[in-house]
């Protein structure tokens, strides 16, 4: 009953979407405001029918019907409650509901925005999103339908339908299989909806650049409009990256937080092309320039949503997240082509209206560094893209299916994040429209010396990785001339306003959020980097059986193997779970307690390995219980990693998304208007980029 | 690059030769987990896709770790046990695409893919100013610049 009615609303929600499209593009071909209206009713509507269809999924996971098939794949009896109803994104049907209702949610709110100066724009928003969305919808009614029950005709013969085939009876299965392990974390609540998130966010921009190019209204308008859903996309997609490192540092048992995984690339590139965008639209905002490639780069970023969302879902590259495998690949492939395809002949077509305002002043200036920085996003976006897909490409020509790894990644992608950090230092102190490299040169002249000095007394110190030291006098340089940039904006306003120097910093980043929400965003990214190099070139490992009271040794660090229990849990994983001691340089620290879970799935049993896990600013120490031979008092084999450093990747994170908030808070005042030291009056363009 | 590789060569003979030395007094050492992880980092198994070798939990890598300990113990170099596996199991065992064939394509790309892209940005940054080459000689006023920066500047100077 429950699972037709949730059916039934999608029906009508995707009747609601196709009416949205189909009315908003005839009320602007017939300048209808009746029909427009009553296709913005319609946007709205999709929004409470999904929610009813998400809402009865999440009962019918609740209550353990398994006879929705959906249910008896993604839950068991003995998973606890709020995996549940996490499990609404756990497996492919499910999370397709999810990602429609999280889409509606942003179609939908964008139609409560006030619309007086661009309602130009409005039809073609609705028609774009909800296209988007019936697609979506679309899919889980015709191929992955959520709601279909498990049937059987009483010859053994297993059906999975929406109604009765005829003959059949309903086959209701006594307990479900499961979701998978890997998902049975805390860190599914919070990071799949961060991501998913940050996919659909980008709807927004891409409808409204979609639509300015259909009406023409090529100025700058349409990113002005829809700045702050960027950042809040942008905002979720970074946040759901840096939890999905965290959770698979907690759970996936290889010491990493970061696997250069198909999947991961797919929710990394979005990322960047969308990172690129953030940047390169403050050029058109400021100078005019760069119309087109803004254009290219939103469409750009928009199929790639599309594309990370078919590479997880459709299984055609196999990978530890691509956790449900379907026939949907055709469909969506074709999708993806039309949005692409579309979307450039809309460009191509205002291509001569694009055209720069402004001609570039000098070859050194922010502009140019701004084109250098997408240049590098660019290069990373394509090596990454071309790493994930070679595998198939491969498989095509040859026959020959082939891996392309970490190592891969990291020797391609390396050194161009290595440029890009270091631009991200320079950057900011190159002046606009024309800046000399004598200026330049002074600004930077203290930091670059502090930077040096570091590196001087890093080898000293016997630090000899002559790629690690060019990574810290990176990291040092992007943090003094960042800090610098503080510092000139602090003392400046202290000498305009007489301010003390703590209300000055204050006033200074309130001012001008999005500019200095962007350098403490800058200062996040260093210490990222910091946590990339020490845990990447100075991690260490060793492995080795243990009796009872024997040690394996690390670095300065000594493990202990003291006790072992053995239990089966209440979600009938049977845990073996062992007690070690943790010594750094004969001094004990502390007990850590990793731990081996096995779960009963109908495939077999499924391992997993929880680490025991010491954290200071120094370093982790990272222990696991591996069963390379069976685990007993008598022996256990335990693999220990000591990461140095990579706490400053966590606490980097958290800079980030603090930057991200300064630059996202909606101003409550004039904000940005108002410019720090006065000078708009004789300028055109506000000072805060 | 030559003295490298005649420095190396000269650290495996001599290894060679202390080996030697080593294997006339006493048995083979037990191959350590360690030494096997060394080789396993560098493959995927062919079951469990995008897991390295070394840190996967299934039966079937647990079995392909113990070839290798096998292959070290029978005194195999790490490159012996890597061709041995792609030999039986074919390239995708490997977590670095080699530089045979098509492969050398995934390699060759990225770096003039974005070699390219700086000359396509050179070129377009020189189209977009006309007048890039006379800048040299123009001294650059404040005007040229950042009003931001250049009033900062102007404050900071008349402070000193």
């Amino acid at each position: 009953m429950l699972a037709n009615i949730g059916y039934f609303a999608l029906v009508l929600a995707l009747g609601a979407a196709v009416y949205a499209v189909v009315m908003g593009l005839l009320s602007a071909y017939r300048q209808n405001p009746i029909w427009l209206a009553s296709a913005r009713r319609a946007a709205f509507l999709t929004w409470p029918l999904i929610t009813l269809a998400a809402v009865l999924l999440i009962i019918l996971l609740v209550t353990d019907q398994y006879q929705v098939s959906y249910v008896s794949t993604a839950t068991s009896r003995a998973m606890p409650l709020y995996l549940k109803i996490t499990a609404l994104w756990g497996g492919q049907e499910g999370s397709l509901v999810f990602w429609a209702w999280l889409m509606s949610t942003f179609t939908g709110s964008v139609m409560l925005r006030r619309w007086e100066r661009d309602r130009g724009l409005m039809p073609y928003v609705i028609a774009v999103t909800n296209f988007t969305l019936g697609f979506f919808i679309a899919l889980v009614l015709f191929i992955e339908n959520p709601f279909a029950r498990l049937w059987h005709d009483g010859a053994g013969q297993v059906f999975t339908a929406m109604w009765a085939p005829a003959g059949a009876v309903a086959l209701t299965p006594a307990d479900g299989r499961g979701l998978n392990p890997l998902l049975r974390h805390p860190g599914m609540i919070i990071h799949p909806p961060m991501l998913y998130l940050g996919f659909v966010g980008f709807v927004v921009p891409y409808a409204f650049a979609i639509a300015a190019l259909i009406t023409r209204r090529t100025d700058d308008e349409w990113i002005k409009t829809t700045r702050t859903w960027t950042l809040v996309a942008w905002l979720f997609l970074s946040l759901g990256l840096i939890l999905g490192g965290r959770w698979a540092y907690d759970v996936l048992g290889w010491g990493g937080y970061w696997g250069w995984d198909p999947v991961e690339n797919a929710a990394f590139m979005p990322w960047l092309t969308g990172t690129a965008f953030l940047h390169s639209v403050m050029i058109q905002e400021k100078r005019g320039m760069l119309k087109r490639w803004n254009m290219l780069l939103i469409i750009l970023t928009y199929s790639l949503v599309i594309f990370g969302t078919f590479l997880t879902r459709s299984g055609v590259l196999s990978s530890v997240h691509a956790f449900a495998q379907s026939a949907i690949g055709p469909w969506f492939f074709t999708f993806i082509a039309l949005t692409l395809i579309g979307s450039l002949i809309l460009l191509a077509r205002e291509w001569e209206h694009l055209k720069a305002e402004n001609q570039l002043d000098g070859l050194l200036s922010r502009e140019s560094a701004f084109l250098l920085n997408n240049l590098l996003f660019m290069g990373i976006t394509a090596s990454v893209f071309w790493g994930t897909v070679f595998p198939m490409i491969s498989e095509v020509v040859t026959g020959q299916k082939i891996s392309v790894g970490p190592p891969f990644y990291n020797q391609v992608a390396g050194p161009q994040f290595a440029a890009l950090l270091l631009l991200m230092g320079v950057a900011p102190l190159v002046a606009w429209r024309k800046a000399s490299a004598r200026q330049l040169g002074r600004l930077m002249l203290v930091p670059f010396a502090v930077s040096l000095g570091v590196v001087a007394a890093l080898a000293v110190v016997g630090v000899h990785n002559l790629l690690a030291l060019v990574g810290f006098w990176i990291v040092t340089l992007v943090t003094g001339t960042t800090l610098l940039e503080f510092v000139r904006g602090t003392r400046a306003r202290m000498r305009s306003s007489g301010e003390n120097a703590a209300a000055a910093l204050f006033n200074l980043i309130g001012r001008n959020r999005r500019r200095y929400g962007g350098y403490i965003i800058h200062l996040g990214v260093v210490l990222i980097g910091l946590g990339v190099i020490g845990s990447n070139m100075f991690q260490l490992e060793t492995q080795g059986r243990l009796k009872l009271g024997e040690q394996l040794t690390v670095g300065r660090y000594v493990i202990v193997y003291n006790d072992l229990s053995a239990f089966q849990a209440d979600d009938e994983r049977e845990v073996h779970r062992a007690v070690v001691s943790v010594y750094r340089d004969g001094q004990y620290l502390t007990d850590l307690y990793p731990r081996r879970d096995l779960y009963a799935m109908q495939d077999g049993l499924q391992p997993m390995t929880i680490p025991g896990v010491r954290s200071s600013l120094e370093d982790d120490v990272y222990v696991l219980l591996i069963d390379w031979e069976p685990i007993g008092a008598d022996g256990a084999t335990f693999k220990v990693y000591v990461n140095p450093l990579v706490n400053f990747l966590w606490a980097g994170g958290l800079v980030f998304v603090f930057g991200m908030l300064v630059a996202t808070w909606p101003s409550a005042s004039e904000g940005r208007r108002a410019t720090t030291l006065q000078v708009a009056a004789s300028a055109r363009a506000p000072v805060g980029d | 690059m030559l003295k490298r590789t005649l420095y190396f060569a000269a650290l495996l003979l001599g290894l060679a030769l202390s080996i030697r030395a080593a294997w006339a007094q006493a048995p083979t050492p037990a191959i350590s987990d360690d030494e096997v992880n060394r080789v396993a980092k560098q493959m995927f198994c062919p079951v469990c896709e995008n897991v390295p070798l070394d840190v996967c939990p299934t039966e079937a890598c647990r079995q392909w770790r113990e070839t290798i300990r096998e292959k070290l113990q029978a005194g195999w170099s790490e490159q012996q046990i890597k061709d041995y596996f792609v030999e039986q199991y074919g390239e995708r065992v490997l977590a670095e695409p080699s530089t045979r064939g098509l492969n050398l394509f995934v390699w060759v790309l990225p770096p003039l893919g974005v070699a390219a892209g700086v000359v396509v940005l050179w070129q377009v940054l020189r189209r977009m100013a006309p007048t890039a080459s006379a800048p040299a000689n123009r001294p650059p006023g404040p005007a040229a610049d950042d009003e931001y920066a250049a009033r900062l500047e102007a404050e900071l100077k008349e402070r000193r």
